[in-house]
C-alpha cells in the first residue's frame, strides 16, 4: 500500500515536471520569436530586377484576379511611338486598334504627348498581372514597366502561391513598412 | 533637374526604397518641349497595419477563454457549437484562413533555421497561445476555435466507428506530415502545410482545383468519419494530443462520478471514449508479453529502416528546393540531354551566375536533405514502433473516460451521461426557484 502511494507521487512528480517543461518550452519559443522579430510584419514583393515576366503571376495567385499589377515608371519610359510593351510584334499599324495591342485586357492607355512621343499608363483595375507588356518593354525597351504586388489586394498568404511557382525566385518577404521595390532612375550627382 | 528633384521628393515622401537603374537606357527619356509633366501616381496602397495582428491574437485568446469556459464549466454542446460556427466564420471565411496555428509550425521552424527570417508576431502568437491553453484545459482549441476543425465538425451527420488499430495506424500519417513539414520548412523554405491546406479554398471561395477536390473529398469522408483531417492528418494536432495528456483540466464525460451505465459508449464520433478494462485474461497474458517483447526489439529496427528509407529519398526531397530544381535543369541542358530552355533556366542565365557555383550550392542542399531525410525516416520509424508498443500494452481503467489525447473537446458526450442529466435538472430547478 505504502509502495503504491509512493508510486503515485513519483508519477505525479514526473507529470508536473514534464508539464512545467512544456510550458517553459512554449514560453521559450515565444520569447525567441519575439526577440528575433523586427517588430513589424513582412509582406510579399517582387524584385523587378529578378523578374523575367513569365506570366505565372496572373495564374498562380489564389485570388481570381491576381494581386500582382503592372507599374509604369514614367521617368524611365522612352515614350516611344513603337512601344514594344504596348504593341504586338510587327503590328498592322501604330495605333490604338485592339488587334495591335499586346495587353490581353486592354489595360494600357496610350495618349499622345507631342510628336513623336506617347505616354503609356496602366489602368490597374483591368491589369491581370500577366506581364506580357513587362516582357516586351524589358526585352526591347527601357524596362520602365514592371510588376509589383499591390497590398490593397494581396492576402499576404503565409506561403505565397506565386512565390512557390516563380521560376526566377523573384518573390521575397519585405518589411511591411517598406512594402514596394520600385524601379527609379539614379539621381544625378 | 526639376524632374530629378521631383522624383527624389516623391520617393522620400513615400519612404520606399527605390531600386536604381544603372547603365544607360536604350531610349533616353525625351526632353519634352510642350511642358509635359510626369503624371503623379497616387502612393501605392500600404498593407494592413500591424495593429490588426495584435487584435487578432487578442481575439484568439478571448475565443479560447470562452471555449474553455463553455467546454469545462458550462458543459453545453449547443453553446460550444455556436462558438465553433463563430470561429469558422471569423477565422475561416472572414480572415480567409491565414494565419492559422497549423501553418505557424513552419514559421517557427523557419525562425529556428534561417537567421534572416523575421517571424510575424501573429504567427508566433498563433503557434504558442493554443499550446498554452492545451496545457491548462486540454484541446479546447480543436473543439471550438479551429476553423479547419469546425468546417468538418459541421458536416458530420452519420459517424461510423473506426477500429482502434486502424485509427492508430492512420494517425501515423499526421506524424509523417508534421515531420515532413518541419523538414521542408527548415531546409527548403517550402511550406507544405500551406500548399496542401485542404479547406483554404473554401474559406477564400477560390483556389487550385486539386486542393478544392482534396477538400471536397475530405468533407465527403467527414460526413461519416468524424473530422478526418484532425484525426489522421493534422500536424498541429500531433503536438496538441501529447500536450493534452499533461493538461491540468480536461473534458470529463460525467460531471461527478461514473456509474458505468454504458450509455456514453457510442457517443463519441471520434472514438475517444475509453471503456473500463481489466488486466489481460490469464491465457492471453503470456502471448501479450511475448508480443510486447517482440515489438520492443522491433523499435530500433523500424528506426533504422525508416532512416535508410528517408536517406534514399534524399534526391526526391531535395527537389522541393528551387535551387536544386534549377541546378538539375541547367545540368540537363548543359550536358545536352534536353533541348530548349525553360523559364527556370532562362531566369538563371539572366542572373549571370556560373553553373559551377549553382552546382556546388545544390550539392550542399542535397547533403542537408540526406541528413534531414534520414532523421525524418527515423522519426517515422520511431513513432510506428512506439505505436505498436503502446497498442500491445493494456492499461487498467475503472471508469468510462475521454482519452485526453484523442478527445477533441466537442462536448457531444455530455448529454449521454445520466449524472449530467441529473445535474442539469438540479441547476434548472435552482434557476426556477430563484
Amino acid at each position: 500500500m505504502a509502495n503504491d502511494k509512493e508510486n503515485v507521487t513519483r508519477r505525479k512528480f514526473l507529470r508536473e515536471g514534464l508539464w512545467g517543461a512544456c510550458l517553459a518550452g512554449a514560453g521559450t519559443a515565444a520569447g525567441l520569436s519575439v526577440a528575433r522579430n523586427n517588430r513589424d510584419n513582412t509582406v510579399w514583393q517582387i524584385d523587378p530586377f529578378k523578374c523575367i515576366a513569365c506570366g505565372n503571376c496572373a495564374t498562380y495567385c489564389v485570388l481570381e484576379l491576381s494581386a500582382v499589377k503592372c507599374i509604369q515608371a514614367y521617368a524611365l519610359c522612352g515614350y516611344c511611338d513603337l512601344c514594344t510593351g504596348y504593341l504586338v510584334p510587327e503590328p498592322k499599324a501604330l495605333d490604338t486598334g485592339a488587334e495591335n495591342e499586346l495587353c490581353p485586357t486592354g489595360a494600357i492607355e496610350r495618349t499622345f504627348v507631342e510628336d513623336p512621343y506617347y505616354e503609356y499608363s496602366i489602368d490597374e483595375a483591368l491589369c491581370n498581372g500577366c506581364g506580357k507588356c513587362v516582357k516586351g518593354c524589358m526585352v526591347f525597351g527601357n524596362g520602365s514597366l514592371f510588376l509589383q504586388v499591390r497590398h490593397d489586394r494581396c492576402l499576404n498568404c503565409n506561403e505565397c502561391a506565386i512565390a512557390a511557382a516563380c521560376p526566377a525566385q523573384a518573390f521575397q518577404r519585405v518589411p511591411a513598412d517598406r512594402p514596394y521595390l520600385l524601379k527609379e532612375v539614379e539621381p544625378l550627382e | 533637374m526639376t524632374r530629378f528633384a521631383c522624383i527624389t521628393a516623391f520617393a522620400v515622401a513615400l519612404l520606399v526604397p527605390c531600386l536604381q537603374v544603372r547603365g544607360d537606357l536604350r531610349f533616353p527619356p525625351p526632353e519634352f518641349e510642350s511642358g509635359y509633366q510626369f503624371p503623379q501616381a497616387p502612393p501605392p496602397p500600404m498593407p494592413r497595419p500591424v495593429l490588426y495582428e495584435y487584435a487578432e491574437a487578442v481575439l484568439l485568446v478571448a475565443a479560447l477563454l470562452l471555449a474553455s469556459y463553455l467546454i469545462l464549466r458550462r458543459r453545453s454542446r449547443r453553446a460550444i457549437f455556436v462558438l465553433m460556427l463563430g470561429a469558422l466564420f471569423y477565422f475561416g471565411f472572414w480572415r480567409q484562413g491565414c494565419i492559422c496555428p497549423i501553418g505557424a509550425i513552419q514559421n517557427v521552424t523557419l525562425t529556428a533555421f534561417d537567421n534572416s527570417y523575421a517571424i510575424p508576431l501573429a504567427a508566433a502568437a498563433f503557434f504558442v497561445i493554443p499550446l498554452v491553453f492545451t496545457l491548462f484545459y486540454g484541446r479546447v482549441f480543436c473543439g471550438a476555435v479551429c476553423p479547419l476543425g469546425a468546417i468538418q465538425d459541421a458536416v458530420l451527420i452519420r459517424p461510423v466507428r473506426v477500429p482502434g488499430w486502424l485509427e492508430s495506424g492512420l494517425r501515423l500519417l499526421a506524424y509523417t506530415y508534421l515531420g515532413a513539414a518541419v523538414l521542408f520548412a527548415a531546409l527548403g523554405g517550402a511550406f507544405l502545410i500551406c500548399r496542401y491546406d485542404p479547406f483554404i479554398g473554401f474559406f477564400r471561395l477560390s483556389g487550385n482545383w486539386n486542393i478544392l477536390m482534396l477538400g471536397t473529398s475530405l468533407l465527403v469522408i467527414g460526413l461519416f468519419v468524424g473530422r478526418p483531417y484532425c484525426r489522421f492528418l493534422c500536424p498541429y494536432g500531433v503536438i496538441l494530443r501529447h500536450l493534452s495528456r499533461l493538461s491540468k483540466q480536461r473534458v470529463t464525460i460525467t460531471p461527478n462520478e461514473c456509474i458505468k451505465c454504458r450509455l456514453c459508449e457510442d457517443a463519441c464520433p471520434f472514438g475517444a471514449i475509453r471503456e473500463p478494462t481489466e488486466d489481460w485474461p490469464e491465457g492471453e497474458y503470456k502471448i501479450a508479453k511475448r508480443r510486447l517483447a517482440l515489438f520492443l526489439v522491433l523499435v530500433p529496427v523500424l528506426i533504422a529502416a525508416g532512416g535508410w528509407a528517408g536517406y534514399s529519398l534524399k534526391d526526391r526531397f531535395a527537389r522541393v528546393h528551387p535551387t536544386v530544381r534549377t541546378a538539375e535543369r541547367i545540368y540537363l541542358e548543359e550536358t545536352g540531354q534536353v533541348a530548349g530552355t525553360t523559364d527556370v533556366s532562362d531566369a538563371f542565365r539572366a542572373t549571370g551566375q556560373t553553373s559551377a557555383l549553382l552546382y556546388r550550392e545544390a550539392t550542399g542542399i542535397r547533403n542537408q536533405f540526406a541528413a534531414g531525410g534520414a532523421l525524418l525516416g527515423a522519426f517515422v520509424g520511431f513513432v510506428a514502433g512506439g505505436k505498436l508498443v503502446v497498442l500491445s500494452v493494456r492499461r487498467r481503467r475503472t471508469d468510462y473516460e475521454a482519452d485526453p489525447a484523442s478527445c477533441l473537446a466537442c462536448g457531444r458526450c455530455y448529454k449521454y451521461c445520466p449524472k449530467e442529466q441529473e445535474r442539469w435538472k438540479k441547476t434548472r430547478s435552482m434557476g426556477a426557484a430563484r
